[in-house]
């Protein structure tokens, strides 16, 4: 094959990608909202594995976020005097742009590579075909419920990621470092407005809606990646694909959205 | 054959790469009669279901269901469609993460509005249909292969559908675990009525089973026949598959007879 045909091949298979994973996406949105309901204990279910079981992770990497921005912060503003503004700067990091972003890269690597994974092996296993020929559609039992759990858990676990850092940073700026309690507080309530905090919102329940579509997409799709989607290493490359992926689209829409936002 | 068929496949073609594995099969299947497509392996037998099944779309061809092209119609009339089909996929196709009871109990809560009262008393009766009774508990990875089919079969049975598809449903099994297939496949044909699409290579055995026997050969369907008809067909590649498939069968019966 010479270097215009693959040219002209990858084209046509990254168009085919892109056009099979936006109709696919157009279904599954569809399916969220058209009846009849998938049940609640699906929905329960998938919170439970994207959301609960991703706290502990996202707790930690939390703290250690909010930890290293006391740190700097009080280092950093103490060279202009400004250390009674740590409060502000630790929550305005965390609440813009590090609670929505770290989240949502930790969930794509806790629940997303899980997410994709499953779908993978039940594409290659044929529990989709089998389920497309019992008229279950797929995209309203095993999608929807993981859309909707990834959207519903999202803004959530990215509360416990501003939270927790918050406290981070209090616990590195105030108890270790000695800033002022009531300054980091009182300069956080004055600058933390509630543009920031939806700003924040709105990107994780964005990123929320990236990460789950990328995953299921690419355990939907396994059978097509182009390498071959067969087997445990098919399962293997396109979990790491959709991890890559979402995470590299996670970093890209939170440019996107900041500059929208802003 | 004078009646109209259930299902059909008009002039059907499927070119995956460069491989034209479906050259333009033609096969009519009937009501409540069985059929079996043999042929060599990857060759494009189960690939036929999967046309007939809407899985796959044809390049060319049409695939008529109960009269109508399964790949000019909507979304929901195809899921209509399917729920009047029932399928033995060739590794069963079972729910890892669920157990027997709720592999089997899954269509009929997602399709159905039955209690689970009704659905315990439904999935129960399939089961023991299938001598499956004391496995309810137990998850795909803790079955054999041969019950791993049977459960797969209650699964496709349990909403009483009107063609069940069995897609090599003795593969990969011995010879008593192959029998127990075809005892349950006989048992639940003669209770339910059901038209029956078999892809096997378990030839001569799968004759018995057979209204119909047609040979897939070159990515075409060569004839479809009566289990009769075919053995004593005069169609050169036909007589060449049953010489090779039946004639090593009594060639190996021979050779142990002899001392």
């Amino acid at each position: 094959m010479n270097a215009i045909e693959t040219l002209g091949d990858r084209t046509l298979y990254y168009v085919n990608q892109i056009g099979r994973m936006g109709i696919f996406l157009a279904l599954v949105c569809v399916s969220v909202v058209k009846p009849p309901y998938y049940k609640i204990s699906y929905v329960t279910r998938q919170i439970y594995l994207i959301g609960a079981l991703s706290i502990f992770v996202i707790a930690f990497t939390g703290v250690f976020t909010g930890m290293v921005l006391g740190l700097q912060g009080y280092t950093t503003l103490r060279k202009f005097g400004s250390e009674g503004f740590l409060g502000s700067a630790v929550a305005l990091s965390l609440i813009r742009e590090l609670g929505p972003v770290l989240t949502a890269l930790m969930v794509t690597g806790r629940a997303g590579s899980a997410i994709c994974a499953e779908i993978g092996i039940m594409r290659n296993s044929e529990q989709i075909d089998a389920l497309e020929c019992m008229a279950i559609d797929p995209h309203k039992y095993i999608m929807a419920p993981r859309y909707i759990a990834a959207i519903v858990s999202m803004p959530l676990l990215t509360a416990v990621f501003d939270v927790v850092g918050i406290f981070g940073g209090y616990l590195i700026g105030v108890v270790l470092l000695g800033a002022n309690e009531g300054a980091y507080f009182q300069s956080m309530y004055q600058n933390v407005e509630y543009a920031d905090i939806s700003m924040g919102f709105i990107k994780s329940l964005c990123f929320g809606l990236l990460v789950v579509w990328i995953c299921t997409a690419k355990g939907y799709f396994v059978h097509l990646e182009r390498k071959g989607g067969f087997g445990a290493e098919g399962v293997s490359r396109a979990t790491t694909n959709a991890v890559v992926l979402a995470s590299v689209a996670v970093l890209v829409f939170d440019y996107i959205l900041t500059s929208l936002l802003l | 054959m004078t009646m109209d068929p259930l299902i059909q496949l008009i002039d059907v073609r499927k070119r995956f790469g460069t491989q034209e594995v479906l050259k333009g099969v033609n096969l009519a299947i009937y009501a409540g009669k069985t059929t079996v497509i043999v042929g060599e392996s990857g060759k494009g037998k189960s690939l036929i279901l999967k046309h007939i099944l809407g899985l796959v779309r044809p390049d060319g061809g049409t695939v008529l269901v109960f009269g109508k092209d399964i790949n000019a119609i909507g979304r929901k009339e195809l899921k209509e469609i399917r729920s009047y089909f029932g399928v033995l996929f060739q590794n069963a196709a079972l729910f890892d993460s669920m157990n027997v009871f709720d592999n089997v109990a899954l269509p009929l809560r997602e399709r159905t509005k039955r209690s689970e009262a009704d659905i315990k008393k439904i999935v129960g009766e399939t089961l023991a249909l299938m001598d499956m009774t004391d496995s309810d508990e137990k998850y795909p990875a803790q079955l054999s292969g041969g019950m791993r089919k049977r459960v797969g079969l209650a699964r496709a049975l349990v909403l009483n559908p009107k063609v069940v598809f069995f897609d090599e449903p003795t593969t990969g099994l011995d010879v008593a675990k192959s029998n127990e297939i075809y005892r349950v496949f006989y048992r639940t044909q003669a209770k339910l009525g059901y038209t029956a699409v078999i892809v096997s290579h378990d030839v001569p055995k799968i004759f018995k089973l057979a209204d119909y026997v047609a040979l897939l050969h070159d990515g075409v369907v060569q004839d479809c026949l009566t289990p009769e008809d075919f053995q004593t067909s005069t169609n050169d590649i036909i007589r060449d598959f049953v010489e090779k498939t039946m004639g090593h069968i009594y060639d190996s019966e021979q050779m142990e007879a002899t001392p």
